[in-house]
């Protein structure tokens, strides 16, 4: 018996094993790696030496494009992340229900999801975005001045968050997919109690869909903390920087610049400032993720 | 009486929004399309959907505009960089999330912590380390950064998705299968997989998405015109057309970049809806 239990745990080993190879040869190397890096003055040509904590006092104290960087990155997940997670939560509960034409919509709706990351979708928000585009004349129409989307420091960051909060779909199908999870008991219930639909909403829909909204503001801010190619392709970091992402500035200080120990010590940043965010939200998910085996995972 | 009535009017006006908001999603791409058959001068003039001079060339001018490759070679490539790392996605994913799922090891769980943990790790962090192995391995300006780490399971969604999913399968099946003498391969390949294709069909197609859509890596490790993606070849044509070009033949490209993945979709769209749905937020 003992032999058979030793023979199948090589076995979980063995079809393991290419995620061991890959996890420690591509993640877990390349992570202390940059650590490194970022300790050194590495160029893409040379290795580089060690000049200590170096790279970050610069940042620090004499990069004139860190702060502004990192402030329109927050900025640019404060507005797109909390706007798409409420579309997706509105449409999700307005198309929770059954019926031919809700299948209709949930295709049409998921549709910019699955494009959107696209360089194409990218261009065409270039076209629709122009001063002289579509989306203005159609705002001619109605008598409403037209707005300089793209060239405008102050809007420019509002039209790419709008191309992620157009690509609202996925988060939507999850909410979708919690909706449908809850027991329909629970409403009757609450309606024999005498609470109305927005008692409802706010009593059991909203608690009970807490898990999703947690996980889905997880990853969205991971994702948004690091966006690139919509600011990229659409306005490229332009006009005045005001949609410089930090994204950006990394890609550059590394591949343009070529200045590989001062990029890794950017993308150190980066990830600790995304740990602490992840670590806060985690810690506050006790006071107010409802999981109904009691958050036993 | 009264109450039906103002039912009827919710629900109409609940449609009258879900239409409205479903013409607001699907405008830009159906804009596109049409985009594609207009002059310039109608691109910028007017409001109308509908082009007032249909160009017809646009698509086969737009096919062989940037010069000594066409957009045959970057679809082509596209396929060789994409086809292999879904397969391999899919397959790696498959093989680990069984091992993960149905047996006992040392330190599994530790090992399921931190396979989990890097469904979170930002992938900028290992960007430049990685640039410089592949660089070191002299893969840069080929396929292989995207190959080989789909063939060590680098992409631990597809791993979770696999592992919720044969949760999903009762044990008793491969311990049946166990006493009359089936390897564990045998258990995976004969019993388990036909009752996971809904899970790799699912992750055929998120993984054939995502691979086509990306450009950033592919950015930063293909650097010859010859080898470019449908992604660059985009990014490339936007750079270098200058005042002189019609932007139609940029967007139609652009609509037949997309084009693979809509068919897809649309082929497989249960699947999407459900696959998502299947990844586990309920775990």
């Amino acid at each position: 018996m003992q032999l058979i239990k030793h023979r199948y745990a090589l076995w979980g080993l063995l079809f393991i094993s290419p995620w061991l190879i890959g996890f420690l040869w591509f993640q877990l190397y390349p992570l202390v790696l940059s650590f490194y890096y970022s300790l050194t003055d590495s160029k893409i040509a040379s290795a580089g030496k060690y000049v200590g904590f170096q790279n970050y006092v610069k940042i620090f104290t004499s990069d004139r494009d860190f702060y502004p960087s990192m402030r329109v990155t927050f900025l640019y997940t404060l507005i797109a992340v909390p706007a798409k997670l409420a579309v997706a939560l509105f449409v999700a509960i307005i198309l929770n229900r059954n019926g031919r034409m809700m299948n209709v919509y949930r295709t049409v709706y998921y549709l910019p999801s699955i494009l959107g990351a696209s360089v194409a979708i990218s261009i065409l928000w270039r076209f629709l975005f122009m001063r002289e585009g579509v989306i203005n004349k159609i705002l001619g129409l109605v008598h409403i001045p037209s707005i300089n989307w793209l060239g405008s420091p102050d809007v420019a960051l509002f039209t790419i968050s709008l191309l992620v909060v157009w690509q609202f779909g996925t988060s939507m199908v999850l909410f979708l997919a919690g909706l449908k999870q809850i027991p329909a008991e629970l409403y009757e219930a609450a309606k024999v109690d005498g609470a109305g639909k927005l008692r409802s909403l706010a009593m059991i829909t909203l608690p009970l869909l807490t898990p999703i909204i947690f996980f889905n503001l997880v990853m969205q801010m991971i994702g948004a903390l690091q966006e690139f190619t919509a600011a990229f392709v659409v306005t490229n970091g332009g006009p005045l920087k005001s949609t410089y992402l930090i994204g950006l500035k990394i890609y550059d200080e590394a591949f343009q610049d070529m200045d590989m120990g001062y990029a890794s010590a950017l993308s150190w940043i980066l990830f600790l400032v995304i740990l602490v965010i992840t670590l806060f939200i985690f810690r506050t998910a006790k006071s107010w993720v409802h999981y109904e085996d009691g958050g036993r995972f | 009486m009264r109450l039906a009535r103002n039912g009827y009017a919710k629900e109409t006006a609940r449609q009258l929004l879900l239409i409205a908001l479903g013409l607001v999603m699907v405008y830009p791409l159906i804009w596109l399309f049409f985009a594609s058959f207009k002059t310039n001068a109608d691109l910028f003039g007017s409001v109308r959907l509908w082009p007032s001079n249909i160009v017809w060339d646009s698509y086969s001018k737009g096919w062989t505009s940037t010069g000594q490759f066409t957009y045959a070679t970057f679809f082509g490539n596209t396929f060789l960089l994409v086809v292999p790392s879904v397969f391999f996605t899919v397959l790696s994913s498959f093989l680990v999330g069984y091992g993960f799922a149905r047996f006992k090891f040392p330190l599994k769980q530790l090992l399921f912590t931190l396979m989990i943990s890097t469904l979170m790790l930002p992938q900028t962090v290992i960007l430049i380390p990685r640039y410089l192995i592949f660089r070191n391995l002299g893969w840069l300006d080929s396929y292989w950064p995207f190959i080989v780490p789909a063939i060590f399971a680098c992409y631990p969604f597809f791993i979770f998705m696999m592992i919720q999913f044969f949760r999903g399968i009762p044990r008793e099946l491969d311990e049946s299968a166990m006493i009359d003498g089936c390897s564990p391969p045998g258990i995976l390949f004969r019993i388990l997989m036909p009752l996971c294709i809904p899970a790799i069909v699912s992750a055929t197609i998120f993984q054939f998405i995502w691979q086509w859509n990306d450009f950033f890596n592919q950015m930063v490790f293909i650097n010859s015109v010859n080898k470019y993606t449908i992604s660059l070849a985009l990014r490339m044509a936007i750079d270098s057309t200058g005042g002189g070009m019609e932007w139609n033949q940029l967007l139609a490209m652009s609509i037949l970049s997309i084009l693979p993945m809509m068919i897809v979709f649309f082929l497989a769209q249960r699947h999407f809806v459900e696959g998502i749905a299947t990844t586990g937020i309920k775990g």
